[in-house]
């Protein structure tokens, strides 16, 4: 498919979304409610995520090495 | 849904009938599709719920049917799956069923331009005509829907002679000598004793099966038989069981079990069992298994009742039906039954078989005892047409018409599987259906394909399964191949657009050159 412009893609692609979530076939103001609400989800998944992710990722990485770090500490020191 | 591919194998095989079968396939589609496909479905059923909440509230005014104010406290009527679907999913999008048509249903027809204001709860025609659109959704496998005055001479003569209404039933003053010209013509063309004709195709089905079994007969139909047998089934009283579809061990398992148990409560045999099967199935176009059936039959001592609505005219060398596609002998079929509205471009239905049973018919069948037989000039135009078929009108227009649309049928859908789309159904079945899956590109390709002058029929939920939506195209051999060409252009672009070619399969064009399984997955 040769696309003129970038809008023509972005044009598609919008289609593409109406037609799969099957809002194709809903009026223009439910087509709104839905696409408000569901970009809205997606937006406060990415900012609880921006948020909370590198915090929780670090909080995990400090548990699992304190686990298996400091068993390798406690079988060193049993064989010393 | 499991994860499964169908071979395209040649094996090697005895005859036409061997290789008609493995040449079948049921492609399932990938799995983010049905994901997608409940998906739209979910969406639009919240939509739905929604929608009915505004309209209980108040807010929203109801076009549809309600119950009256005063019969506010009895069962409600309106609340079930089928009134929620017809509300909320089928009105917003039934801009693509019911078109009007003004003109011929030929290979190219005229539609009426049809708007409506307030999102299809009503509509005004506009007054403007979309002229020439392919037609691609008619039942015209022959193309004998013409107005071409020549070939309709000797119908506009019956007319002048016989009127055009019978005013009564075939069993008080309505046998024409004409009736008995067309049943005598329709014998000898399916090569059994005697037939006999009826005025309405449905009412073949269902008005006589309920004469040839009763009470204590078992029948035993096929998942996927048209509502006309169905409800001819229901109407005889007999008990019915469902075998899957063209599975001959369902089918055996059952036989068995009938012979073997008997009657429900009582254990007493069976009266009759009668095995019903239809030649070309119109929402899957798939082609029955006749030598096994008639396999089974024999050795389990059943009867046959072969719906041939579809395939008479359309398969087979000569258009004889799958009887000659599948060179079985005519008399093994106990009830051959057709329809005229399909492939000889009239009205109507025939029952064949031997001469006793078409007897019996013609006294005890509700049809023939109750309903108006046919009218003369349909009677005249399925005469014409069959004569032109079997060439005893001396020219070999039948036979090139019947030649024409097996090539037609073998490119269209060649073309179509290289083109990438999953298509159901036997490679000699002019009924071609593309599997859409989802609601939102089921209106979205009947909408385009009417923007680009192509009509086409789409097919959703009561009439196939609620996830496997599809596109019926039925070919003709008036279509030419330009016209032809022209449609699977716009299918190409409108396949893209939509992004429907879900086929994994690579399909060569000539897989009868290599003797091992040849496919592959992309």
């Amino acid at each position: 498919m040769n696309f003129k412009s970038f809008r023509e893609y972005l044009s598609w692609l919008y289609y593409q979304y109406l037609l799969i979530t099957g809002i194709y076939v809903l009026e223009p103001w439910e087509k709104s409610i839905f696409s408000s609400i569901l970009f809205s989800a997606i937006g406060m998944v990415i900012y609880t995520s921006y948020v909370f992710v590198p915090i929780h990722v670090r909080l995990a990485l400090e548990f699992f090495s304190g686990i298996f770090g400091g068993q390798s500490e406690s079988t060193m020191a049993l064989i010393n | 849904m499991s994860f499964q591919i169908t071979h395209l194998k040649n094996v090697p095989g005895t005859g036409i009938a061997s290789r008609q079968h493995k040449q079948e396939s049921f492609e399932q589609a990938p799995m983010y599709v049905a994901v997608m496909t409940y998906l739209g479905f979910g969406i639009v059923t919240l939509f739905g719920y929604f929608r009915d909440f505004l309209r209980a509230v108040g807010l929203e005014k109801c076009n549809l049917a309600q119950e009256r104010v005063e019969q506010k406290d009895f069962v409600p009527l309106y609340q079930d799956f089928e009134n929620f679907y017809n509300r909320n999913l089928y009105m917003r999008v039934r801009d693509n069923w019911n078109r009007p048509v003004c003109s011929l249903p030929g290979p190219v027809f005229d539609l009426m331009e049809r708007v409506s204001d307030d999102y299809n709860w009503t509509f005004r025609l506009t007054g403007r005509t979309l002229h020439n659109a392919i037609n691609m959704g008619s039942y015209n496998y022959l193309g004998f829907a013409e107005n071409n005055a020549d070939f309709l001479k000797t119908v506009a003569d019956k007319t002048q002679q016989y009127g055009v209404g019978v005013c009564s039933t075939r069993q008080e003053m309505g046998t024409l000598s004409i009736h008995e010209e067309l049943e005598q013509l329709v014998a000898s063309f399916l090569r059994v004793e005697s037939s006999m004709t009826f005025g309405m195709g449905f009412a073949t089905n269902s008005m006589n099966i309920p004469a040839i079994v009763g009470k204590g007969g078992l029948i035993l139909s096929d998942e996927l038989n048209h509502t006309s047998l169905i409800l001819g089934a229901r109407l005889s009283g007999a008990t019915i069981r469902v075998f899957k579809h063209n599975n001959m061990h369902s089918l055996e398992k059952m036989l068995r079990e009938a012979v073997c148990s008997g009657q429900p409560r009582t254990h007493r045999p069976w009266k009759k069992i009668l095995i019903m099967v239809e030649g070309i199935y119109s929402m899957e176009g798939s082609v029955v298994r006749l030598s096994e059936i008639i396999a089974l039959k024999k050795k389990y001592k059943a009867y046959l009742y072969l719906d041939e609505a579809h395939s008479i005219g359309a398969v087979g060398p000569s258009g004889r039906g799958v009887a000659e596609l599948f060179n079985v002998n005519p008399a093994d079929v106990d009830v051959m039954m057709g329809t005229f509205t399909k492939s000889f471009g009239a009205a109507g239905g025939y029952i064949a078989g031997k001469k006793e049973l078409v007897d019996y018919l013609r006294s005890h069948s509700h049809s023939a005892v109750y309903a108006s037989a046919m009218s003369p000039p349909v009677t005249e135009q399925i005469l014409r047409a069959m004569k032109c078929i079997m060439g005893k009108d001396g020219s070999t227009e039948g036979i090139r018409r019947i030649r024409q649309l097996a090539e037609n049928t073998r490119y269209f859908r060649a073309r179509l599987k290289e083109m990438g789309f999953i298509i159901y159904g036997n490679d000699d079945s002019p009924v071609v259906p593309i599997l859409l899956y989802m609601p939102g590109k089921v209106v979205a390709f009947a909408r385009e394909m009417l923007e680009r002058k192509i009509g086409v029929v789409v097919v959703g939920f009561p009439a196939t399964p609620i996830t496997e939506a599809r596109a019926r195209f039925c070919l003709s051999a008036s279509h030419t191949r330009a016209m032809l060409n022209q449609v699977l252009r716009h299918m190409n672009e409108v396949g893209d657009n939509l992004c429907l070619k879900f086929s994994r399969l690579k399909y060569s064009s000539c897989p009868n050159l290599c003797d091992e399984t040849d496919f592959e997955l992309i």
